[in-house]
């Protein structure tokens, strides 16, 4: 490829990362371009949530977990959080739960909409004179239930739906579904039985949800809750019974809430300190390099474009650490051009003409180059851990670091060689020659 | 060419200067882990004083001592106050914030963190793992690099000089500063593991180059050419790091600045010991091979 041609494919790109980074680079490409920052940045609640997995079989554990961070997804879903994260992490045995609520100061507000240990159950009508009234009729409702658990509980529920009643008067109107374990449907097909034209009331953390009469013994596992429900009301009511059910009781081993403020400063900070950073980075190489400095500092600029543009596609989740590691990474891109334009200095002192003395420069400070960032390559591998490998360390606020040194090490691989070696070619060798 | 092995004495001199007193502060002292190792609660609270007129530590403590489990209070630079704690739970927390508004004045809650004991422990058991995994890719890549064990052993020398020497800076100023290693102090040594090799690897390869091109120059020759050639670089290219790095350090928040400052460290001993302790190293490597042919 002649330079002329690389220079326009730089130039190709350049233009790419600029539209991506400007405001209305989002609306042209259809897609959310903007900096995902991490829990220290924009302030939020961060938990760990520890599963109490005594009760359950140890091959019937791993589900356990996964339904309760289902459930635990959604609600918080429910509860509208944006970008929240919810994962699992499994350590010989401890099951755990990782949550981050971006955006949510109230701590108490966070452990309440996932720490309770909402409980659905099945309750039976037992005052003393059930079922010897009509429960059909108004009166019924004068009246105070008393009902008492059946045993059946939201552990034996497999799932909620909501449906369109297919049959009779009611047709086409919304119901919820319920599907059963098998144990689940054994228990509900008993209570049934003894319950023909009694409510069989629904529980949800002892609130009652709602209360369906029994037409008919229910033997199937599946039943249909029907009443007057518009479909907002009975989606409402499977949600909350698909998220009723905690598999498994759960306590907060590890909590932390950042406060907005905190990281709105350290992102202004750190701003500041790149800015600051760069300028004496740039200046000192135009100082120490002339020419070739400078144009190590276009690559330098082109790096930082190019940098940005990746954190927006991957998405890199931005923390604090992360921007530190950014802002290291700058001093060390400017590692290979200085590795380059050292040789080149020694190659000039041979007398050589410039044009071979250019390509000799790069050429034999590229193994040089090479091999020195395999050594950082690797380290920052380990600590972003990509494998997710249990021993190794998954906190976020390393990888965070870790992921944009590694990115700035490619990147800078890319921009110290690539495009100084085009924009040397281009504007410093006489025009004859190329 | 400047004879730079001349000195190899005055340098390994430096290195120990620093080394014993690091290595006397490591296991004397240790170091002093923080909140993410031990497990336990740090809350951040900025107080406005309505019912009096400031602010004091001790009304801090006497409210703390009402059995709320706080053993650490202190103010931070922005007029902020941390308390520290085992056994401070949500609970305790939102009491003890009630008791701040009733007798100082209204509180904001700034952070909150409480990390139960056993995340403390496997992050350790973790961090571990991280340091032997990296250091170990490290030392392979160097010796399959290199072929000859002697570059393999003096890069590997060089980078345990570096690790103690930010070991001992930082179990000092956990002595005199209260300054804790965290997680983020553990990236900072791994960072510093891999600039070292980088830096020595340069260094090295420049030894095997001039070997290979000048075959008639010895040994400590070959070095010295090859520091002579390298050093510019060597030290211009960590000058662009410092600056980057100083200016964080001086400019940047106050939650990264312990990091930055293992980083900036780091930085110079690493730069220092690939010219003045991996070369002179493989120096003396030789010469002690020579005399034992000798004999």
């Amino acid at each position: 490829m002649s330079p002329l041609r690389r220079f326009f494919l730089i130039v190709l790109l350049v233009i790419s990362a600029v539209i991506i980074n400007l405001p209305y680079g989002s609306t042209l490409l259809k897609r959310d371009l903007s900096l995902k920052k991490g829990l220290d940045l924009q302030g939020g609640t961060h938990l760990v949530l520890e599963t109490d997995m005594k009760d359950i079989d140890s091959q019937d554990k791993l589900d356990a977990l996964e339904s309760a961070k289902q459930v635990i997804s959604r609600r918080v879903d429910l509860y509208g959080v944006t970008e929240p994260v919810i994962q699992t992490a499994t350590l010989k045995d401890s099951y755990r739960i990782i949550v981050e609520l971006p955006g949510i100061q109230n701590i108490n507000q966070a452990v309440d909409l996932i720490g309770q240990t909402a409980q659905l159950d099945f309750r039976q009508d037992t005052s003393p004179d059930a079922g010897e009234i009509n429960y059909a009729s108004p009166s019924a409702f004068m009246r105070v239930f008393s009902f008492t658990s059946t045993g059946l509980t939201g552990k034996e529920l497999k799932k909620a739906a909501v449906n369109f009643d297919q049959s009779g008067q009611t047709s086409g109107q919304p119901v919820v579904a319920l599907e059963f374990t098998p144990t689940g449907a054994q228990k509900f097909a008993d209570i049934t039985q003894r319950n023909v034209s009694r409510p069989v009331a629904i529980f949800l953390d002892d609130q009652l949800v709602t209360a369906p009469i029994v037409n008919e013994p229910i033997t199937t596992g599946q039943a249909v809750i029907s009443g007057n429900f518009t479909s907002e009301a009975a989606s409402q009511l499977t949600i909350q019974l698909n998220a009723g059910a905690l598999p498994v009781p759960i306590k907060i081993v590890e909590q932390k809430n950042i406060s907005a403020t905190l990281g709105a400063d350290s992102v202004i900070k750190s701003v500041k300190a790149g800015i600051v950073g760069l300028g004496l980075v740039m200046l000192f190489m135009i100082l120490l390099y002339g020419k070739n400095g400078f144009l190590a500092d276009i690559a330098l600029i082109i790096y930082g474009l190019i940098t940005l543009t990746v954190y927006k596609l991957i998405p890199v989740t931005l923390t604090l650490p992360g921007i530190a590691g950014f802002i290291l990474s700058v001093g060390m891109a400017v590692d290979s051009n200085i590795l380059i334009f050292e040789r080149l200095k020694e190659e000039l002192r041979t007398d050589r003409p410039f044009s071979v003395a250019l390509e000799l420069g790069f050429g034999r400070a590229w193994d040089s180059i090479k091999d020195a960032n395999t050594a950082t390559i690797m380290t920052a591998l380990v600590l972003i851990n990509p494998l997710n490998w249990n021993f190794l360390n998954t906190s976020g606020m390393v990888r965070g670091f870790a992921l944009t040194l590694l990115i700035g090490v490619l990147i800078s691989l890319f921009t110290g060689i690539v495009v100084t070696r085009t924009l040397m070619r281009l504007f410093l060798l006489p025009r004859s020659k190329t | 060419m400047i004879n730079f092995m001349k000195y190899k004495r005055l340098y390994f001199l430096i290195s120990l200067l620093f080394l014993i007193p690091s290595l006397y502060f490591l296991s004397r002292f240790g170091l002093k882990p923080a909140l993410d190792f031990t497990g336990g609660s740090l809350l951040e609270l900025a107080i406005k004083p309505t019912h009096i007129p400031q602010v004091s530590i001790p009304l801090l403590q006497d409210i703390a001592r009402q059995g709320f489990n706080l053993d650490q209070i202190q103010e931070t630079d922005s007029g902020t106050y941390l308390f520290k704690g085992k056994d401070f739970d949500q609970d305790l927390n939102q009491k003890f914030q009630h008791e701040i508004s009733t007798f100082i004045g209204e509180p904001t809650e700034i952070s909150f963190e409480n990390i139960g004991p056993t995340l403390g422990r496997e992050l350790i058991k973790k961090t571990l793992a991280g340091i032997i995994i990296a250091a170990g890719f490290i030392m392979l890549y160097v010796a399959y690099r290199f072929k000859d064990k002697k570059y393999g052993i003096c890069a590997i020398l060089a980078m345990l000089h570096d690790s103690f020497i930010m070991l001992g800076i930082f179990s000092f100023l956990g002595v005199y500063l209260n300054v804790e290693v965290d997680a983020l102090f553990v990236t900072a040594l791994l960072t510093i593991l891999s600039f070292s090799a980088h830096d020595t690897i340069v260094v090295y390869d420049r030894i095997r180059e001039s070997l290979r091109l000048n075959p008639q120059l010895s040994f400590t020759d070959t070095v010295n050419k090859a520091i002579t050639e390298t050093l510019g670089r060597s030290v211009n290219n960590s000058l662009t790091i410092i600056f980057m790095l100083l200016s964080l350090y001086l400019l940047g928040g106050v939650t990264i600045k312990w990091f930055i400052f293992a980083l900036l460290i780091g930085t110079i001993s690493g730069t220092y010991s690939s010219t003045f302790t991996a070369a002179p190293l493989l120096v003396l490597w030789e010469e002690i091979k020579n005399r034992k042919k000798k004999l």
